[in-house]
This record gives C-alpha cells, sequence and structure tokens, in this order.
C-alpha cells in the first residue's frame, strides 16, 4: 500500500542520504520524493511517497525518528490531504495539432509556457491522478520529454505539522 | 586564545574527560597527534586500527565512559568500520575520530581519500564531517552526549587536514542544542503501573535481561526487583554478569547454545519481563514459535526495538534503571494492597530444570583437554574482581555456559556483529581501563589470528593481559556446523594448531608463552599466567578439536527442539564435571 511521509528535518549536508539510506537498506524503492524549505529557514521538509506493508514501514518510521536531523515525521491521510505534483512535457505539436493540443491542457487548466514550429511545453500541477490522465491525452501526439516533480503534500485544516498536536507517525 | 584545530580539537577531548585514545597516525593526522604530544591524554600506538575500535571498545564498556579511538583518513578510517559496526550493534559508546584530506580534495580521489561518513552512514548513531576549524568544540560536544546518552552508540567525527590546521578562537559550549535528539529516559507512568499490574498476576514470569540493563549500569535495580518478586532471570550474552550466577533464580544464558533451564522457561513462561533487550533471533529461535504463552512487557530505551520482533503488550520506553527502580517503587506500594500470584510451583519447576540439564561436559582423566573444562578452570583460579573478555565462536559460548558471573561489568563480549578478532584488542582496552583487575582473554585459535597484532601494543605500553587461546586447530563453530548440517564435509575450517606457534607468537612480541596439553596442566599455567607481571601472557591450551557446543537450537527451529547433546545421549547417570 502506498503511504505519504512528511519528514522535518535540519536542513544540513547529508540529511537526504541518511533518510533514503534506512529505505534503501531494506530494498524498498521510494515511488517520489520532494525536499524543499519551510518557513523556517533551517528546517527542510520531506515528502516521501514509498510503497511498502503496515509493519516494515512502522519500523522505518521509528527508526527516522532516531535520526539525529529528523525532527518530525508524519503520515499523512490521503483522505484529509492536499497532494500535489508538478509537471513539465514537451508534446510534439505541428501547425496541424497544436489547437487540439492547447485545448486538452486548458481542460486541465494546464499552462503552455514554451512553444516551437514543432512542439510545445505544457506546465501542470495537480494529484497524480489528474496529472497521468493528462499525459494519457497528450501521448498519442507524441511525447518528447517529460519531467515531474515529487509530491507535496499538506494536511487540511489550521494545524501546521510542526504544531503540537498534529499526529506524529508512531507514538513515543 | 588562538588555537589550531587541532588543539580546539584536544582541548575539546579533554573537556570530555578524555583520558586516553587508542589510535594510530598517519598524513592528514599528524597535526592531531602533533597537539597531543602535549596534553595529558594517553595515547595508545596500535598496530592497527581496527585494534584500537575494538580496545575503545572495551575500554568504554568495563568504564562506562566513552572509547576513543582515532585514524588516518582513507585505510585508516576505513580499518575502523568493523570496530565502529561492533559498537553500533552492542550500543556501546564510542567516539571515532578520522582525518580527512584537505577540504579542496575531497571529492578527488586523492591520495588516501575515503568518504568515510557516506561508509559509516549505517553503523553510526550519527557523524560528522567538520567544514570550518570554529565547529570543532562544538561537533566533539554534540559526538560525545549522542554517544553517551539514551541509547548509547558510535559517532564518527571526519575532519580534513586544513580545518586541523586552520586557527579558530578557542571556546567551549556548555551543552548541546539538538532539536531532533530527545532520548526519552523517563518510563510512563501508566505503563509501569500496567507492567506492575502483569507481574503481580502471572504464574510463570520469567525476566529477560539485555545488553540495555548493561549499558545503563542498572543491576542494583535488577537485582531488587528479582529479589522483590522472585523471578527467574535470563541473561542474554551481552548481559552476563548483571544479575549474579550464584542466585538460585539465575539460569544463565537463553538462546541458540543457552542453558536447558533459560531456553525452557522462557518457552513455558505466562509473562516476559523484557528489558533492554532486542528478542535478537539467537534468542529467540524461530519467532513465530518463541513463548508462545506469553505476554510481553517490553521496556528499552530505543522505541523502534519495541515491537520489532515480537509485540508488546506492554511497552515501556525508558532507560533500563529509571524502569526497574519504578517497577520495584510501584510493586512495593501496592504489595499489601494487590498481593501477587504464588510463583512458589513455578520456582521450583524451573530449579528442577536448573538442576537435572546442567550445561554438561566429561573430562576425562589422560582423555584430550576439553576446552570447558579449560574455562572453568580460568574462572576458578580469577576470582569474582576479573574481567574475562572473549572473541566469538565456539569458545564464547562455552565461557557464557561454564563461568560464573557474579559481577556486573565484568564480562566484555561482541554480541550483535559476532566480530571474531574482538577478543585480544578489547581485553587490551579493558585493562587500561581496569588496570587494577586481573584482565583474562578466553580466545579461539581463529579469533585470535584476526588481531594478534595488538600483542606489541600490550608489551610497549604495559598492558599486561592474559590470553587464554582454545586452540581446537579450527574455525571451531564452522566445524560444528559442519559436522552437524553439512555431513562433515569440512570445507576450510581447519587451521593447524602448530602455525603459528603461539608460544614462540608471546616471545616474539616480548611476552610469555605457555602451552598446556593435558588436564594436569591446566591449573599450573594459569597460575603461572597470573604471576606474569608487565608483559601480556599467552597459554596455548590444545583442546579436543571435536568438541561441541551444547546446549543448541538449530537454527530455524523452535526453542522447544534444544538439543542438549551427547552429554545427556550417553545416559542420566553419568557426572558432569572432571
Amino acid at each position: 500500500m502506498q503511504h505519504t511521509l512528511s519528514v522535518l528535518v535540519e536542513n544540513k549536508p547529508g540529511v537526504l542520504a541518511r533518510v533514503a539510506g534506512l529505505f534503501s537498506r531494506r530494498g524498498f524503492n521510494i515511488d517520489s520524493l520532494a525536499v524543499g524549505p519551510t518557513q523556517h529557514e533551517d528546517v527542510s521538509r520531506m515528502t516521501i511517497v514509498v510503497n511498502v506493508a503496515e509493519r516494515p514501514l512502522e519500523h522505518v518510521t521509528k527508526q527516522l525518528n532516531k535520526l539525529i536531523n529528523v525532527l518530525k515525521v508524519v503520515e499523512l491521510d490521503p483522505k484529509t490531504t492536499v497532494e500535489r505534483e508538478l509537471l513539465l512535457i514537451k508534446v510534439a505539436a505541428g501547425r496541424s495539432t497544436r489547437s487540439q493540443v492547447i485545448e486538452i491542457a486548458d481542460l486541465f487548466r494546464a499552462k503552455i509556457v514554451d512553444v516551437a514550429p514543432e512542439a510545445l511545453t505544457i506546465e501542470a500541477t495537480g494529484t497524480p491522478d489528474k496529472l497521468r490522465a493528462l499525459i494519457e491525452l497528450v501521448e498519442p501526439f507524441g511525447i518528447r520529454e517529460l519531467v515531474q516533480s515529487g509530491m507535496v503534500a499538506v494536511a487540511r485544516g489550521t494545524r501546521g505539522i510542526s504544531d503540537k498536536g498534529s499526529k506524529p507517525a508512531v507514538a513515543g | 586564545m588562538k588555537v589550531s584545530g587541532s588543539q580546539a580539537l584536544v582541548k575539546s577531548l579533554e573537556q570530555e574527560g578524555v583520558e586516553v585514545l587508542f589510535g594510530i597516525p598517519g598524513g592528514v593526522v599528524l597535526p592531531l597527534f602533533d597537539a597531543l604530544l602535549d596534553s595529558s591524554i594517553r595515547r595508545i600506538l596500535t598496530r592497527h586500527e581496527q585494534g584500537a575500535a575494538h580496545a575503545a571498545e572495551g575500554y568504554a564498556q568495563v568504564t562506562g565512559k566513552v572509547g576513543v579511538c582515532v585514524a588516518t583518513s582513507g585505510p585508516g578510517a576505513t580499518n575502523l568500520v568493523t570496530g565502529i559496526a561492533n559498537a553500533y550493534m552492542d550500543s556501546t559508546p564510542l567516539v571515532a575520530v578520522t582525518g580527512q584530506v584537505p577540504t579542496h580534495a575531497i571529492g578527488t580521489d586523492a591520495f588516501q581519500e575515503a568518504d568515510i561518513t557516506g561508509i559509516t552512514l549505517p553503523v553510526t548513531k550519527h557523524n560528522y564531517l567538520v567544514t570550518h576549524a570554529a565547529d570543532i568544540p562544538r561537533v566533539i560536544k554534540e559526538a560525545f552526549h549522542i554517544a553517551s546518552t539514551g541509547r548509547p552508540g558510535p559517532v564518527l567525527v571526519d575532519v580534513p587536514k586544513d580545518i586541523l590546521a586552520a586557527e579558530m578562537t578557542w571556546w567551549y559550549p556548555d551543552g548541546v542544542d539538538l532539536p531532533g535528539y530527545r532520548p526519552n529516559l523517563k518510563p510512563h507512568r501508566k505503563q509501569v503501573r500496567e507492567a506492575a499490574a502483569l507481574i503481580r498476576r502471572a504464574h510463570r514470569p520469567v525476566l529477560y535481561v539485555g545488553g540495555g540493563v548493561s549499558r545503563a549500569r542498572a543491576s542494583e535495580e535488577l537485582k531488587a526487583l528479582a529479589k522483590m518478586t522472585g523471578m527467574p532471570v535470563v541473561t542474554t550474552l551481552t548481559a552476563r554478569g548483571m544479575f549474579p550466577d550464584d542466585d538460585p533464580m539465575a539460569l544463565g544464558m537463553p538462546g541458540m547454545h543457552g542453558t536447558y533451564a533459560a531456553v525452557t522457561a522462557m518457552q513455558k513462561s505466562d509473562l516476559l519481563v523484557a528489558i533492554g533487550v532486542r528478542f535478537d533471533d539467537r534468542t529467540t529461535g524461530r519467532l513465530s514459535a518463541f513463548a508462545k504463552g506469553a505476554a510481553v512487557i517490553h521496556a528499552d530505551i530505543d522505541p523502534a526495538e519495541i515491537g520489532k520482533n515480537r509485540a508488546a503488550d506492554v511497552p515501556i520506553v525508558g532507560d533500563a534503571r529509571a524502569v526497574l527502580a519504578e517497577l520495584v517503587s510501584v510493586l512495593g506500594k501496592e504489595a499489601e494492597s494487590h498481593p501477587p500470584a504464588d510463583i512458589g510451583p513455578w520456582q521450583e519447576q524451573v530449579l528442577r530444570w536448573k538442576d537435572e540439564y546442567p550445561c554438561r561436559y566429561t573430562q576425562e582423566v589422560g582423555g584430550l583437554l576439553k576446552p570447558q573444562y579449560v574455562i572453568q578452570k580460568i574462572g576458578e583460579a580469577v576470582g569474582e574482581d576479573a574481567v574475562i573478555v572473549t572473541g566469538v565462536g565456539q569458545h564464547q559460548m562455552w565461557s557464557s555456559q561454564f563461568l560464573r558471573f557474579n559481577r556486573a561489568h565484568s564480562w566484555v563480549t561482541s554480541g550483535g556483529l559476532g566480530t571474531m578478532g574482538f577478543g585480544l584488542p578489547a581485553a587490551m582496552g579493558a585493562k587500561v581501563g581496569r588496570p587494577d583487575a586481573v584482565v583474562f582473554a578466553i580466545d579461539g585459535d581463529g579469533s585470535i589470528q584476526m588481531t594478534s597484532q595488538e600483542l606489541a601494543t600490550c608489551t610497549v605500553e604495559h598492558i599486561p593481559i592474559k590470553v587464554a587461546v582454545i586452540n581446537n586447530s579450527h574455525l571451531g563453530m564452522v566445524r560444528q556446523w559442519q559436522e552437524l548440517f553439512y555431513k562433515k564435509r569440512f570445507s576450510s575450517s581447519y587451521l593447524p594448531p602448530d602455525v603459528p606457534d603461539y608460544v614462540k607468537l608471546a616471545e616474539a612480541y616480548g611476552g610469555v608463552g605457555l602451552r598446556v596439553d593435558s588436564a594436569e596442566g591446566v591449573e599450573p599455567a594459569i597460575a603461572r599466567a597470573l604471576e606474569v607481571q608487565d608483559v601480556p601472557c599467552i597459554i596455548d591450551f590444545r583442546v579436543d578439536p571435536e568438541e561441541m557446543v551444547y546446549p543448541m537450537v538449530p537454527v530455524g527451529h523452535a526453542n522447544d527442539d534444544i538439543v542438549l547433546g551427547p552429554e545427556y545421549d550417553a545416559g542420566e547417570d553419568q557426572e558432569g564435571e572432571e
């Protein structure tokens, strides 16, 4: 089953390797990973999507908590979470097909961010499902290049992840 | 005050109370060793960095302080890795300082460059690459704090040569600021109460005690709980000595080569009171068949251990010493209002197992020398104040089985990683930490050859350890498995008993060498070894190469399948000893 972990870490060299090492030593593949700054200069946030069973995930989470540079680990419940990915996709589009591709992009509220004589680059954000649907629709025109960010996710509601009371992934 | 990075490093070590460090200089740590010349810290020049790491572990285990080892970049650093990994598995407080190539050369495959922070990432509690001389005091302060608190473990500090040479203004922090590191020492009161309630209601409880109790230095609290409740106590390999073997309720070591009483009591128990243990595979055998009828109280300082292998009915996160003290306090207060269940019949049952199925061997007069006999005689000769250190293999299991431990921290061994070669250098470090005590290494002929070069260190540094080589001319445990599970196809397990000649080896290193090949010679040789002052003494005990370690639970089997061995096949009337 797929799980989304939000991990607050100190913004220091080597932290990503420490975190990733706990997954790789077990042979777990990280499906998606996004790392970026937070409102606090010295704190970064990682969003990790992994496909593992409950028990090994619990153990990895406990071990993540043991890393000195890890401040907090929270598992996000997809039902109460806003999840977004960013997609940049370069689609083959000449004079005859350009308008069709633009029409699809519009349907997905995506933007055309670059135009060349034989291609268009579309920027889209959304849930993984939405982006998958967009990719499927433009695929027949020919995909020249595709790049996608890892998922970023935030729990709905008033509370921030670092507030007291936000549910840690593992108690204790 | 302006100081160099090296001087700052040395001053920081002094601030942390470091009295001795083990290590070897080399290219990039020359500035550090230069600064050490002006320090009161004792430098012990080992002959291999692995020896330095194990020596620091031995020192740490007997003193309870943080052990320190130092190595140069590249091969110096990589040679430490086995020792660091060993310290990680056994939660030994260790700080390893390594030199690194200059900052500008990092990542260029410079001479003697190794990414040691990368290499040790999975086997350290934490590690640092220092990139500014001004950070050295803070990093050292943090390293000692992390290594020695919570669940102890090794911390590596990698310092590039230019940082050692750079100037900084001396300062030393009062404390540490580690927002992501807050070990939970104090057990939750409610959990302790629930545990106490389970203990009171149990009819067949077993106190299952591990290395965490040793690291928390909680033997007094353990004895208090055992005395108050009368629960039988099993001590895992890393906890031997934490509970006195002379106590009738001491069942010895559990697990693959554990005593019948310890293994069986756990299997039949209705409550395991697990303190500072990992439910390690060597203890549990086949996990699904382990102590199936038992509820579990699991207390550990590391939340990641709880529920890892066996689900806990009452999990308690906290320092073993605090947990034991709290349990004693709660059980004491509630003793009158909530009288405990009668465990008398259980105690009698356990005593019967202990009495009927002790670990046995037979030393025949004029027969081949038995390793167990040698080990038992060493135990009798050295007394309770001695420290026993072992390598890894059959000799280690026999030592755990046939020595009687009554003092905490009188036993140093390599548990989790099972590191052959640990014994001799760890004994050296233990002797440095406890110069007043007799330190006897019991080693195998396989184990000792992995680190025997440290005999030079022992002689030169006047560290007079005793080393009993249980020489059975084999990698004995390998041989045992080949005999039992590989149809006696002995592949790469024979070691000619005369190569090396251990007497000459001892003498070549400036020590004393003795050889014993009969039972009569054992006691005089040990007595002679105990008289040797100032230099190391090796006794080459030529023992029966076919002797095997029993009891044994074959790997992958349930602990109910414990095999008592030939001593019991031969009939019940046979006497165990001598």
